[in-house]
């Protein structure tokens, strides 16, 4: 039980931060050139939008339970158990970001997240 | 087009340095850290762990590849989808494979090499869809 909870806050945890990040970046809007001076600018206005602030310590908490897990259960059970977080994630791009998820992009997002499991399972 | 074409390469350049900062970094902070040795958990043990971690020079190179993988991927967020950037970085668990095997002869399980498979299958067909779906912010508006 307490595996399966920790498990959620470390999905959850990195797709809602990851979420709260790519909003606050659309927010911010892409540079105009990729250029340093640009790129510094772009990222100052970046630390100034609150969701990024949001995304932080979300994907902390993430971190954490990941370490937590990873004392409790083996790391080829821990890391493919996460790869669901690719799902958990496109269904958030979906449904709170708004993005089109296409038919070719869900096939490509399950393959993406059975091939991760299996590949960490080793 | 030409918008277009140039949105995919520079969505590609940026996934690329993503994956590569992402996996150098990993790497730099794994090959610390076991310079460092087995740390325990207790209260000195950390502190001292601590102490080991900050003064040594591979942690913080691992530290900068990191940053470095946070800001390319804030930076292609700013104009791809989520949906689009999140399992194309999942290209860097194929990569790390292959590399492994290349340069580390390192033996691969036929379970691993099918996961390989899967996740390059995978990104292609990512790959294929349109980097960006939703409405573009200018910056001349932001």
């Amino acid at each position: 039980m307490r595996v399966i909870l920790a498990l959620a806050v470390l999905i959850l945890g990195s797709t809602g931060g990851e979420i709260a990040i790519t909003h606050g970046m659309k927010a911010t809007g892409e540079p105009a050139r990729l250029r340093p001076l640009a790129l510094l600018q772009f990222l100052g206005r970046a630390v100034r939008n609150g969701w990024f602030w949001a995304g932080v310590p979300l994907m902390a908490l993430s971190f954490y339970s990941l370490l937590i897990l990873l004392s409790w259960e083996p790391i080829s059970l821990v890391i493919p158990a996460s790869a669901l977080s690719y799902v958990v994630g496109t269904l958030g791009a979906k449904y709170i970001l708004g993005e089109q998820v296409s038919a070719a992009r869900w096939a490509g997002v399950v393959l993406v997240c059975v091939g991760v499991a299996l590949v960490a399972a080793g | 087009m030409q918008s277009e074409r140039r949105l995919r390469i520079k969505t590609l350049v940026m996934v690329l340095a993503m994956v590569v900062c992402a996996n150098v970094g990993d790497l730099m902070l794994k090959r610390g850290m076991s310079q460092i040795g087995a740390v325990h958990l207790t209260a000195s043990g950390l502190v001292q762990a601590f102490r080991l971690t900050v003064a040594n020079g591979t942690i913080w190179v691992g530290i900068l590849f990191l940053t470095g993988f946070m800001l390319s991927y804030m930076t292609v967020l700013s104009w791809a989808d989520y949906s689009y950037v999140m399992p194309a970085g999942a290209f860097g668990y194929a990569l790390l494979t292959l590399l492994a095997v290349i340069f580390l002869h390192e033996s691969v399980s036929p379970r691993r090499w099918v996961g390989v498979v899967l996740i390059c299958v995978g990104v292609l067909l990512v790959g294929q869809t349109r980097p960006r779906t939703t409405a573009v912010v200018s910056e001349a508006a932001a």
